[in-house]
């Protein structure tokens, strides 16, 4: 209490100066008066009596002085001047000020922007009141070695029924639909929840209700929840949105909802939700995977509690039915899945960035120590009126602190800048983009880190400053300050600074390989100039499975005839999500698979010509043709690896597969043709057999289009669309994008990511490279005179060349010898973001060490050449 | 107690002066001169240019405290009063100086 009375005190009477010196003044002038009065009492005459108690009182302002001091805001006011006085030195030295300030905001702006995406996506609560009880609930699948599979309705029913630790299980799926009706057809992307899902994550709708448990049924289901966003694009915000009657995929639904703007559950683009309403096959079906499922944990429940509570009613499944054998539950914390996959990168780069900012301080340090060389003669005056070590320490601290709140503002402006970049490059699926904010918490971490910044760079100098300042006091000419140990510290950090950009280097350079070798996988099919787009059909006319057939031959006719075309086809996608829809299957003439042994393949209907138009090779017999129709013979082409799977050193041509169990009623397929791998599930999923069918045999209403086109893909985009159009226009393409525009979403974040750590290691290599510069140009100036003596006692420019160049490269080489080692054991917690590359290729470990010598000694070649030029009669003369 | 040096004493001493002076109640500057003045018979005299100072020098201390007031002659002011902490501390320096001055004294009678 009395350190806070004190402290009170202090601040106040620093911005009273005035106020306290004038109460001093009235106190005072009250002790006057009374002695003066005591003092006529006595017999002495006025002007005496005055006189003589003002000589009593002595010095008016000594007193008030010494009042002030102790009174007043000593501390805080001295610290006040030392700001000034700071800002004006600043002011008066511009190339310093400069540099000192720009590499700070670089180093902290930097630290910043990367902080804010860590806060954003992995520190920030989820929108949801008590994120943290939010788990996911998956069906893990031995089978197909998947951790996080759909489940299906009987299954979750029974984890609902059973658990001892949710308060509530919801179900959804992804959905989409064409909304006419409100202008061109639209698509859609929406969700199928249970009744329970917004009661689960705890949100209620802005307006209106959302669905009961008795419309989650078949019949009774024509309801729909919209969301905020899908309110403002498409209804214009209609108040009286509640009620209306619109038209999803052909069926008339009843807007009973809509939630509040920033809800998105799963997907930020969610715009609709739907009852499931499961019918009986589906509620009976325990083969059906078709749910995801998101729980609400009771109060003080972990998911490690949860997933052992609902592993014995996964065991008790399997036992009751055994083709569920293979079956499991996996628990998982919602946040920590949506966040999983970006972790490990956010928190490299922050190690990155963290490097980044050491190295800035470093080179700052150097810059306050070199400068103050320069400041001898004013820290000797200053020690010789009296500052003691702790006050000249305090100044140059506050100088230091006063260069990195500048520095820091700055800082923040180059954060703003950076977030925003940032956030218009990064991919779409980068979990809780949105949630990516300049907000306050990240400024104050940047004021937290420029206060830790100053710290650390000017703790070393004025350290050092103060101690050779003592010494040095009124010393003429004194150089106390560069030699010995100053100079020792200076090059020890230049050491540091070039082992840390070379850590910075390696680990950049590792990600770029890891990058380019990731570019160059094959995907199986040739993507050039071709353009994809989606059309999914609806409405009335498409309800028999032949007009759909029909609709998609027709398209792809229409499109091969048009102009810059080189060939069309359809295939139901391109590329897969991790859980495709797949089945088991069984071959003809073995025994059935048990479900151990089963393995499930993706289903594909394919167009024909398709494998022709995407330049898949087909290995073994025929592709896909007109000649296979609904009456024809039922057919099947599958990939080479499920080729080599199942028929090691056959032919599989002829055999017959069908899917599910055989019976008496089974229809087999034929296999026509076995076609090359692809990598549809991006380039570090394993390959997995795939099989194919005809559109014709395997009608489906939703089907990508793909285009080979002559010339550049996006030429041919309207007139595409055109084609579709003429043939329906009611049906909404979307999904326009090139296989290159595909690809490249594929490794957008991976992109993303490297191109910071290059970033980040070319700046620090910049600045390594100028402390190296700042260091060697210092000394040479300071060794003027020595060199002048070399240099008039016989040497050969060329020696004296050597002599600074290697002075340089000794700090250089060990430097990058420190830098090796450290990069060695840093880059291991890079391993999870490299693709077929070693942690500790020595190629690259190579590379960028020979690159880091390369640019030091360019760093040094420029104080080289100055000291190989000194004249040595004006070196020996000025002094 | 560890050794003082020269002006520690000096302020110390004063410091007991003034300190014990207030044991009576708060007073403002001119009031403590007066009564010690008095208390002394006319021997102690302390100088302005000491008091002030002491005074605030123990108020940052927190061994006293301040404040306006009216005198009794309707004049404002300052008045100074012992805190808790000033009471301990009043204490200590009487113990002190009757340790040392009893010291003193027994060496005067012991070397006559």
């Amino acid at each position: 209490m009395k350190l806070i009375r004190i402290l009170i005190a202090r601040v106040g009477a620093l911005f009273g100066r005035e106020q306290v010196a004038s109460e001093i003044h009235d106190e005072l002038r009250h002790h006057v008066d009374l002695a003066t009065e005591d003092n006529i009492r006595q017999g002495m005459a006025p002007a005496d009596a005055r006189a003589e108690a003002l000589r009593r009182v002595g010095s008016l302002t000594k007193l008030q002085d010494q009042g002030y001091d102790v009174r007043g805001g000593g501390l805080v006011e001295a610290t006040v001047r030392d700001a000034r006085f700071a800002l004006r030195l600043m002011w008066r030295q511009p190339g310093f000020t400069t540099v000192a300030l720009v590499t700070i905001a670089l180093g902290i702006g930097a630290t910043a922007t990367i902080f804010g995406v860590a806060h954003g996506v992995l520190l920030k609560p989820l929108p949801y009141p008590d994120a943290g009880q939010l788990a996911m609930v998956w069906m893990t699948n031995a089978r197909i070695n998947l951790r996080e599979d759909w489940h299906s309705l009987p299954n979750i029913e029974d984890y609902r029924s059973a658990n001892a630790t949710f308060e509530g299980i919801a179900v959804y799926n992804d959905t989409s639909a064409n909304l006419t009706g409100t202008g061109d057809a639209q698509r859609l992307t929406g969700a199928r929840a249970s009744a329970n899902l917004f009661g689960v994550l705890g949100v209620a709708p802005a307006k209106g209700r959302v669905f009961t448990d008795e419309e989650d049924r078949p019949g009774q289901d024509a309801v729909v929840v919209i969301s905020h966003g899908l309110w403002t694009r498409l209804f214009a915000s209609d108040p009286g949105i509640v009620g209306r009657k619109v038209e999803f995929s052909g069926r008339t639904r009843e807007v009973i909802g809509v939630m509040p703007a920033g809800f998105g559950f799963p997907r930020p683009t969610t715009d609709f939700w739907v009852p499931t309403a499961p019918g009986e096959q589906l509620r009976a079906s325990r083969g059906s995977l078709w749910l995801m499922a998101i729980g609400r944990m009771k109060p003080g429940v972990t998911a490690t509690r949860a997933q052992a509570d609902l592993d014995p009613i996964a065991t008790d499944i399997v036992a009751r039915f055994p083709n569920q054998e293979g079956y499991g539950v996996y628990v998982v914390g919602y946040h920590d899945q949506l966040v999983a996959r970006a972790r490990p990168a956010i928190i490299a780069l922050l190690g990155a960035v963290a490097f980044l900012l050491l190295i800035a301080c470093v080179n700052v340090a150097n810059l306050l120590l070199s400068r103050a060389a320069v400041r001898e003669r004013e820290i000797a005056l200053r020690t010789a009126i009296g500052a003691g070590r702790g006050r000249l320490i305090r100044q140059l601290l506050t100088e230091s602190a006063v260069l990195a709140a500048v520095g820091g503002a700055l800082g923040i402006a180059v954060a703003w800048v950076g977030l925003r970049t940032l956030i218009s490059v990064a991919p779409p699926e980068l979990p809780r983009l949105a949630d990516i904010t300049l907000n306050w918490t990240v400024v104050g971490f940047s004021f937290a880190a420029a206060f830790v910044t100053g710290l650390i760079f000017g703790v070393m100098p004025a350290l050092q400053i103060s101690r050779a300042g003592i010494g040095n006091a009124l010393k003429e000419g004194g150089r106390g300050s560069s030699a010995g140990v100053g100079r020792l510290v200076r090059r020890t950090l230049v050491v540091v600074q070039v082992a840390l950009a070379l850590v910075l280097l390696t680990g950049a350079g590792l990600m770029v390989q890891s990058f380019m070798r990731m570019q160059r996988v094959d995907l199986g099919f040739d993507g050039d100039r071709v353009l994809t787009m989606q059309v999914a059909l609806s409405g009335q006319a498409y309800q028999q499975p032949a007009a759909a057939v029909d609709f998609f031959r027709r398209l792809a006719e229409r499109v091969r005839a048009l102009s810059g075309v080189d060939s069309a086809s359809l295939i139901s996608g391109l590329f897969l999500s991790t859980t495709p829809n797949s089945t088991n299957f069984n071959i003809e003439g073995r025994p059935v698979f048990t479900p151990a042994e089963s393995v499930e393949v993706p289903v594909d209907s394919a167009a024909p010509g398709y494998f022709a138009t995407m330049r898949v090779p087909v290995l073994r017999g025929r592709e896909f043709t007109d000649g296979d129709t609904a009456e024809s013979t039922p057919v099947v082409v599958i990939n080479q690896t499920m080729a080599n799977q199942f028929w090691p050193g056959e032919d599989p041509i002829g055999r017959r597969i069908t899917y599910g169990q055989p019976d008496a009623n089974t229809q087999w397929l034929t296999i026509v043709g076995v076609v090359g791998d692809t990598r549809r599930v991006g380039y570090e999923a394993p390959i997995r057999p795939e099989t194919y069918l005809p559109l014709a045999q395997s009608p489906s209403r939703s089907m990508m289009l793909v285009v080979r086109a002559t010339q550049d893909p996006r030429v041919i985009a309207g007139s595409v669309r055109q084609a579709v159009r003429s043939l329906d226009p009611n049906q909404p393409i979307f999904g326009v994008a090139t296989i290159d525009d595909l690809v490249r979403d594929l490794t957008a974040e991976r992109r993303l990511n490297t191109l910071l750590f290059a970033l980040f290691a070319i700046v620090a290599a910049i600045l390594a490279a100028a402390g190296i510069y700042g260091v060697i140009a210092y000394s040479v100036e300071q060794r003027t005179r020595e060199l002048g003596v070399r240099l008039a006692l016989g040497a050969m420019p060329r020696e004296v060349f050597g002599l600074v160049v290697r002075e340089g490269m000794s700090m250089a080489v060990i430097g990058v010898v420190g830098g090796v080692l450290a990069a060695m054991a840093a880059t291991q917690v890079m391993r999870t973001l490299l693709y077929d590359t070693s942690t500790t290729d020595p190629w690259i470990f190579a590379v960028m060490t020979a690159g880091a010598l390369v640019i030091a000694l360019c760093a040094c070649l420029i104080p080289a050449r100055r000291a190989m030029r000194v004249d040595p009669l004006v070196a020996l003369r000025a002094e | 107690m560890s050794p003082r040096t020269n002006s520690d004493q000096l302020h110390g001493t004063l410091d007991l002066l003034v300190l014990r002076t207030l044991r009576a109640g708060a007073l403002h500057g001119y009031a403590i001169t007066q009564r010690l003045k008095l208390l002394s018979a006319d021997v102690l005299q302390v100088e302005e240019g000491s008091l002030y100072p002491a005074l605030y020098r123990m108020e940052q201390k927190g061994w006293i405290t301040s404040a306006w007031a009216t005198t009794d002659l309707n004049r404002r002011a300052r008045f100074y009063s012992l805190t808790k902490s000033g009471r301990a501390q009043v204490e200590a320096e009487t113990g002190s100086w009757e340790r040392l001055s009893g010291s003193i004294n027994s060496v005067i009678a012991q070397t006559r």
